[in-house]
Order: C-alpha cells, then sequence, then structure tokens
C-alpha cells in the first residue's frame, strides 16, 4: 500500500522530528507551550500542505501521506505535541480549504501551510459540545461585518493561537440551520483567553475564548451562512479519521517501548518478556492494534477515493481510542512502579490517551451515530455543492503543471546556467559520498561525490547510483531556494532511480 | 465500494444464498437433531462446484480466486448450523487441501477428483487424546512392513470422523525424530484394524466429530501422502488457510448473530416502544457493530494478503484469535438482547452462542495463538 516514495518520506519525516522536535518535548511538557518558531519548519518542509493544493504552497499528496504524518507525529512521546499540527492542517483549516472563499484561502489558508500562522476549531461551548445545534455564540451581522459575542471552550491551540475557525450563529432563532462558520483573529478586539489545566497534553495550549462584541469582517465567513452545521458534519469525518490513525500510531509506539523495556527488565532471574502471562497479554494487545489499524487504513483507502464513510469514521475513531486507553494501562502495567514515573515515557502516554475518547465527539457520540446508522438505517449525507465532487485528482493534469510553486519566477535556467550553479552548490556542500545524476532526457549534469570532493561534470554516460529525472524549470527553482526537493518528490515533480537514500541528501546539496 | 468484490462474485454469493436457502437452511433443525447432514447433500454442493472453488479444472475443480470462497465460508456461517458448515469445511478446506497440495497423481484421480464432485467425503485426523497443537507428542505410529505400513494409535475431535468415506491421518513414522518424523496418510474407512466412535458435545451438533482408533491397521505403501517424515511441514502449512477459514466464519457468523439479534429488538416492545429505542442496547449494538466492522476489514486484508501469497503465519493467528474472540461475545450480547427467548431453542440465539464457544479452541486454541503471536513479535521467531 506504501510505495517507494510513500517510504521515503516516511524516513524524511522522521529525521526531522527526531532533529527538531525530540529533543526539546519534555521542555515543552514541562513549559506547557512549544515555541513559535518551530512551525514555519514544519511549513518549509511542507508538511502542513501535504492535502491541500499547490496553488496556496501546498503539495496535494495523496492522503497516505497524511496517514504517515499523522503516525509519524503520534510516535513523538507526547500526545501534546501531536495535537497542534493535527489540528492545523487536518481539524481546522480543512473548512476554508474545501468551503472557504478566494480571499479566505489567500489569506488563511497560505499561512497556515507556511506554518506561519496557527489555526484553531472553536466548536465546543461550556453548555454544548457534540451538541452543534445548540451552540450559544452568535455573530450579528452589521454592515460590513459580524459581532461575535460568546464563549468557547476547551480548544486547543486557542492561547498561542493566530486565528480560530469559529461555529456561531448566525440566525439564533434557526437551530441547525443557524450554524455558520466564521473565521476569527485571536488578537481581535473583545476577545479574552483563559488557558487551562488539563489531565494531560501538558505541551499544548488549550483555551477557553470569550467574545465580547467582537467585530469580525463579512468577508470572514465560510462558505454559504447557514451552511456551518453540515460543513462540520463533513469535516468531522476527517478530524475522526486522523484521530484514529493518532490512535493506533500511539498504540504501536507504546508496545515497542514497552517491549523494549520487557526485554532489559529483570525479575527472578529472567527477563520479564519470557513471562507466559505478560507474554500473552503483549500478543492480545499486539493483535488487537494490527487489526484496528488496518481497519483504519481501510476508511483511509476509502476517503481518498472520494467516499463519505461517516460511520465507518466513527467506528473507527471509537475502537482506536477505547483500544488506546487499554493499551496504555496495560503497557504501563508492565512497567511496574517505572510506569508511574516520570522517567519513563509511559505514564505521559498513559494521561495523553485519556483525551481520545472524548475529544472530536466522545464515545458515546460515537455509538450514537453508529446506532442511529446501524439501527434506524439513518444515512448522511454530504454536505453543500462544493464538497460533492469527489476528491478525484486527475494525475496527468498534475504532471503538466510543472510550475505552480514559482507562478512568479517563471524563467528557466539555461543548461549551462544550471551546471554552474550545482558547481557552486556542490562545492559548497561537503563530499556526497555518493554519485548522483541530474537527467533532463537530452542532457544530464552528474555529481559525484564518492571522491574528496563533489566532482560535477556534464553529459556523461557512465551511470550513476541514483539517477533523477527532472524537468530543468523545476531544478531551477529548487536551485533558486522555491521548491523544496522533498515537496517536488512528493508531488512527482522528481522521480528516482536507483539508491533512494542517495535522493535524501538532495535537500544538503540544495542547502 | 467493495475493494474485494467483483460484480461476478456477487452474482456467485447469490447463486450460492440461493442454493442455500433451498437445499440446507429448511433442514439445519433436522440435522442438529440427527447429528450429521445427510448423504446427498454432499453430492449437491459437489454439483455446484462449490468443493473445488480453488482447485485446478483437471480434478473438476473452477480455479477461482480465493475470495469465491470467501463467500462460500461467509454464507455458510448465515445458515444457523455451525454444525453444517464445520461438516462441508473440514471436508474441502481440510482434507481436500492436502490432498490437492501434497497428494500423488493417483490420490488426486482417486480422492481428489471424486472430493470436489461431492461423490466421497473426507476428514482430517490430527488431534490425539494426549496432544492436540502440540503435534510433536503424538503418539500414533506407523511402522513399514514389506509393501505395507502398519498403524497403532488413536485420534480424536476428528469433524467428519465417523461417516466421511476417506481419512486424511498423521502418523509418526520416525517417532525418535520427534515432529520431524511425522507423515501423512491417506486411508479408506473399510481399513480393517479402524473404528470410530461419535462424541457428544456441546455445540456443532449438526457434524458428526469421533474419537477413533488404529488396531494394526494395515495400509499398502501408495497410501503415504506427499513425503515421508514430511508430514510436520504439511500441516503447518495447511494452518494459515484453516485459521484464515475460522476467522471469516467467525466474522461471518458475528454479522449474522447481530442481524438476527437486531431483527428481534425491532419488533419486541418493552415499556410501550421496541428494544431498539433503549439508549443501553443501542449503544452495546454500536460497539459491537463497530468491532465486527473493523474485524470484517482486518480479515479481508488478511484475505487479500494470502491471495497474494504474503507471508501471514502472525496475521492469521492474530485474526483467528480476535475473530473467535469476537463471536464469543456477539453471541452472548445476542442471548442476551433476547432475554428468556435467548435461552429457548424456538430461537436460533441459543445455538449459535453454543456454536461460537469451539471457535477459541479448534484449530489452536486462543492460548496456542497467542503463543505464536508472542513468538513472532515478542522474540522475532520466523516460521
Amino acid at each position: 500500500m506504501f510505495t517507494e516514495e510513500h517510504k521515503l518520506f516516511r524516513t524524511g519525516l522522521r529525521d526531522f522530528l527526531d532533529r527538531e522536535v525530540m529533543p526539546n518535548i519534555d521542555q515543552w511538557e514541562e513549559e506547557q507551550r512549544m515555541p513559535k518558531d518551530l512551525w514555519p519548519k514544519f511549513g518549509e518542509m511542507g508538511y502542513f500542505g501535504l492535502n491541500y493544493p499547490e496553488k496556496y504552497g501546498g503539495i496535494d499528496a495523496d492522503f497516505l501521506y497524511s496517514v504517515i504524518f499523522m503516525e509519524e507525529i503520534s510516535k513523538c512521546e507526547s500526545g501534546g505535541f501531536m495535537i497542534l499540527p493535527a489540528v492545523q492542517q487536518y481539524m481546522a483549516s480543512p473548512y476554508i480549504n474545501k468551503h472557504g472563499s478566494e480571499f479566505l484561502k489567500e489569506k488563511y489558508l497560505t499561512k497556515v501551510i507556511s506554518g506561519e500562522w496557527i489555526a484553531c476549531i472553536g466548536i465546543s461551548e461550556p453548555g454544548a459540545g457534540s451538541d452543534v445545534a445548540n451552540i450559544q455564540t452568535k455573530a450579528i451581522k452589521e454592515g460590513d461585518h459580524y459581532v461575535v459575542n460568546g464563549s468557547k471552550t476547551f480548544i486547543t491551540n486557542g492561547v498561542y493561537g493566530d486565528f480560530v475557525v469559529a461555529v456561531v450563529k448566525t440566525d439564533p432563532e434557526a437551530g441547525a440551520a443557524g450554524v455558520s462558520l466564521l473565521v476569527i483573529d485571536l488578537n481581535s478586539e473583545g476577545i479574552t483567553k483563559n488557558k487551562l489545566k488539563k489531565l494531560g497534553w501538558h505541551a499544548s495550549d488549550t483555551a477557553e475564548l470569550h467574545f465580547d462584541n467582537v467585530k469580525v469582517p463579512v468577508e470572514n465567513i465560510v462558505g454559504d451562512e447557514g451552511q456551518g452545521f453540515y460543513y462540520l458534519m463533513g469535516g468531522l469525518q476527517t478530524e475522526r479519521l486522523v484521530g484514529s490513525i493518532a490512535g493506533y500510531a500511539s498504540c504501536e509506539w507504546a508496545i515497542g517501548y514497552t517491549l523494549q523495556y520487557m526485554s532489559e527488565r529483570q525479575a527472578f532471574g529472567r527477563s520479564i518478556n519470557k513471562f507466559q502471562v505478560l507474554r500473552h497479554r503483549m500478543a492480545q494487545l499486539i493483535s488487537e492494534v494490527e487489526a484496528n489499524k488496518q481497519f483504519v487504513l481501510h476508511c483511509a483507502r476509502q476517503h481518498e477515493a472520494g467516499e463519505y464513510i461517516v460511520k465507518e469514521c466513527s467506528m473507527a475513531k471509537l475502537l482506536s481510542s477505547e483500544l488506546a486507553e487499554k493499551v496504555m494501562t496495560q503497557c504501563l502495567q508492565s512497567f511496574g512502579g517505572y510506569g508511574f514515573m516520570e522517567d519513563y515515557k509511559m505514564a505521559r502516554a498513559y494521561r495523553d490517551c485519556r483525551v481520545g475518547t472524548i475529544g472530536g465527539g466522545s464515545s458515546e457520540i460515537m455509538r450514537e451515530i453508529i446506532a442511529k446508522m446501524v439501527i434506524d438505517d439513518t444515512s448522511y449525507q454530504r454536505a453543500g455543492s462544493v464538497s460533492s465532487t469527489p476528491k478525484t485528482k486527475p494525475v496527468e493534469a498534475k504532471k503538466t503543471e510543472t510550475n505552480i510553486n514559482t507562478n512568479d519566477k517563471k524563467t528557466v535556467m539555461s543548461f549551462e546556467a544550471i551546471e554552474s550553479a550545482i558547481k557552486e552548490k556542490a562545492a559548497a556542500a561537503k563530499p556526497l559520498g555518493n554519485s548522483l545524476k541530474f537527467n533532463f532526457g537530452e542532457q544530464n549534469v552528474m555529481l559525484d561525490g564518492t571522491g574528496d570532493a563533489n566532482v560535477v561534470t556534464v553529459n556523461d554516460a557512465t551511470e550513476a547510483q541514483c539517477t533523477v529525472d527532472v524537468a530543468m524549470e523545476d531544478l531551477t527553482s529548487m536551485l533558486k531556494g522555491d521548491l523544496n526537493p522533498m515537496n517536488a518528490f512528493m508531488s512527482g515533480k522528481i522521480k528516482v532511480k536507483g539508491d533512494m537514500s542517495v535522493a535524501m541528501k538532495l535537500g544538503t546539496i540544495m542547502g | 465500494m467493495s475493494t474485494y468484490f467483483t460484480e461476478e462474485h456477487n452474482q456467485f454469493r447469490q447463486s450460492l444464498r440461493d442454493f442455500l436457502n433451498k437445499e440446507v437452511v429448511p433442514n439445519v433443525d433436522e440435522w442438529e437433531k440427527i447429528g450429521n447432514p445427510p448423504r446427498d447433500i454432499w453430492k449437491k454442493f459437489g454439483d455446484m462446484g462449490y468443493f473445488g472453488l480453488r482447485f485446478p479444472e483437471k480434478y473438476g475443480g473452477l480455479n477461482l480466486d480465493f475470495f469465491y470462497d470467501v463467500i462460500l465460508l461467509e454464507e455458510l456461517s448465515k445458515i444457523n448450523s455451525a454444525g453444517t458448515s464445520a461438516a462441508i469445511g473440514a471436508h474441502t478446506y481440510l482434507s481436500l487441501s492436502h490432498l490437492n497440495n501434497e497428494g500423488s497423481e493417483e490420490q488426486k484421480e482417486k480422492y481428489l477428483k471424486p472430493g470436489i464432485a461431492g461423490d466421497l467425503f473426507g476428514c482430517l485426523a490430527i488431534s490425539e487424546p494426549g496432544g492436540g497443537s502440540d503435534v510433536a507428542s503424538m503418539r500414533t505410529t506407523a511402522v513399514k512392513d514389506g509393501d505395507e505400513w502398519i498403524i497403532n494409535g488413536s485420534k480424536t475431535f476428528i469433524t467428519n470422523g465417523v461417516l466421511s468415506d476417506y481419512l486424511i491421518i498423521s502418523a509418526k513414522t520416525e517417532p525418535e525424530l520427534k515432529q520431524a518424523g511425522i507423515s501423512m496418510f491417506v486411508i479408506d474407512r473399510n481399513t480393517t484394524g479402524l473404528s470410530a466412535t461419535k462424541l457428544d458435545k456441546l455445540g456443532w451438533r449438526a457434524s458428526d466429530t469421533a474419537e477413533m482408533a488404529f488396531s494394526d491397521m494395515r495400509v499398502p505403501a501408495n497410501a503415504l501422502l506427499g513425503e515421508e517424515n514430511q508430514g510436520f511441514y504439511y500441516i503447518m502449512q495447511q494452518f494459515a488457510l484453516e485459521r484464515i477459514t475460522l476467522a471469516i466464519g467467525g466474522v461471518a457468523g458475528s454479522e449474522y448473530a447481530l442481524e438476527y439479534g437486531l431483527n428481534y429488538m425491532r419488533e419486541r416492545e418493552a415499556f410501550g416502544r421496541p428494544l431498539t429505542k433503549f439508549q443501553e442496547l443501542r449503544h452495546r449494538v454500536a460497539q459491537l457493530a463497530a468491532e465486527i466492522e473493523q474485524q470484517k476489514q482486518f480479515v479481508y486484508h488478511l484475505c487479500q494478503r494470502f491471495t497474494d501469497n504474503e507471508y501471514i503465519v502472525k496475521e492469521a493467528a492474530m485474526a483467528k484469535l480476535l475473530a473467535t474472540q469476537l463471536s464469543d461475545k456477539v453471541t452472548f450480547e445476542v442471548v442476551q438482547f433476547l432475554g428468556g427467548y435467548g435461552y429457548m431453542e424456538d430461537y436460533q440465539a441459543s445455538r449459535m452462542w453454543r456454536d461460537s464457544r469451539l471457535g477459541q479452541i479448534g484449530g489452536g486454541t486462543s492460548e496456542i495463538m497467542k503463543e505464536i503471536i508472542a513468538k513472532m513479535a515478542i522474540d522475532e521467531v520466523k516460521y
């Protein structure tokens, strides 16, 4: 199911997380916030635009890249860390991408993708969570703006984030039909934020937000007034699917972490992974995680194919979050007293998973939805005309749009200019340790870094360890720093033949 | 969208359902009473080609992909008689599989061909009173005597063991080699020295289950199936298939049971409204429906990998473990949904529940599945 490209993406992502995230997690958990300058690094790598159109700086990769992204950020020993990028890309901004105006996309979506701005989604209120039709926050139109009054709570990223996609009533009398989505800047006058203390997810900020006569321009409405409820019903499927990925991936992490401990810890003269009761317990958990994973991946494939899978997403979210509870509890047990100590990561995993069966619709709400569909044969239709077209991406069309990331910098370097640019970069970089060829069809540039220095030759007939097929305009963008090699790779702009690991070093050459 | 089933598969399922509704479903209550399906049912299945879905055309098979078998197993799990399904399943998935994989041309002509046609049916006898999954402790022996083998020992818990026309059995040909000294044989029912006794069971009542004894049973040299001393390997090779079939049955049986329970709940009223309106029951149904859907997709995924000839020993054990556990949970709950009627034989729930119980025992117990998974996942053993 995962191709070589997917695997390479995972390796690159893992390296990035090991470098930029893992060494700092404990500190962020302690400080209960993460530094703002971390996120543009994610943006630069394309990690916030996996699912978004190239037009706004996204990569428009298939959903499996998102699966990989979610899996890996769920294996960073901190649910609080995981949830920020998850909300940013999959829970808050999709509404803008799917239903928002060009104005909103240009203004907000581009900043989400670049990591400059952090997004949050404001659904729950002190008096209403999943009961969306019953929300009380009002947005009343007055001339060219809405006046917003009310409160939101349990808002992830709400304290340090930049804007919220808020669920408001534009027609307070109308029930579900009066619900709209409104993009509100969090530095607007009239907003007060209260940082909430939580059982877990310590690295993440969670806010209670109060809106007191907050003025929001009318162009900040997402899609049509009164359609918010339907937009939400669609968006929540993605949210639940993504939550399910986090569920099984965190279980996989916990099982790996626990098996490692069990192989080292001795009791009664042997390592504790030799005790049958513990072995069988782990075997049961491993099996359940594998089954859940395959189910969630099945849902991900359906989602990618453009199917509207309300029942399956609810089932997946229900099962994976409940499984995580079970897995964390039982894994922690294998650590004995150390499981209770903060020196090991099980304690954090245990408290972090607790929100899984609550957030994004509680287990009880999931069972309500499933019961309606299974027992009463209720079916849910996809919202609005905007989203009714299945998300199918014409592959051929994509290949021809090679210059979309660089639409204002259309100049293509000549072959000679490319040659000298590569020579310049190669001279500045450390010896590659391998040979790498850029192939433009008729012509090629070969970089041999197997010796003491990177030697650049042109139209070399010898085979390189790795050959990269690339269009000259795309390589131009890469050389100018307008196109990240990883993004180019994922969007099919470069094709790698031979040793994939050599292609991974493209980043170092491009500087 | 179905990822796995084509229009042809769906048509096959429909005609299979029609067949089962005509030939099987109206009769299972009687078969449960008499303790086995009647002789003529084998021929009817054979005529429809159901025994030979995946076998070569040369022997009367249809050479179809494995998802036709998935459909057969699913539909057989929805006839409300796991005993009947077990009788059919043991013949094709246990006995015929060994013949197809290890049999000589002569054996295939003699047993596989008529087996597929439904003229003969068979059983597979591995477990013994003193050892089930612990195959190495097998005590039955086969000693060469000129052109013959002399077999002594006993077998137990053998589905179709009383009535089948032929038997595939395992015996030690070199006991000192332990499991590496096991060989397989195919034996005719009328062989002198063979006796079989029918066992009385908790469930699976429409299938005959035997304890059998071999007393100086003489069989010809060509009764040996495959190569001498390769039996353990042959048995192991079949386990993945056997476990997958049990996992498919576990899921489909659960699906059938929940649907049955739900139909009852829609009609049954309490305190002035149908049971389907009570939130507590609704949530239990929702939980079970979710677990069944998850397990079903896991098993389908595995069937695909099996079709693609991938190595799935660990995953097959996982699927068998989880699907049979789930089936026990679902059928237990369905009895509960039916209340007092769940305990009565007038309704189907009681049979579903007792029939499900064997799932966690047969084909390697849940404990054995966990041993395998633990060895592969913790000790990184490969089989």
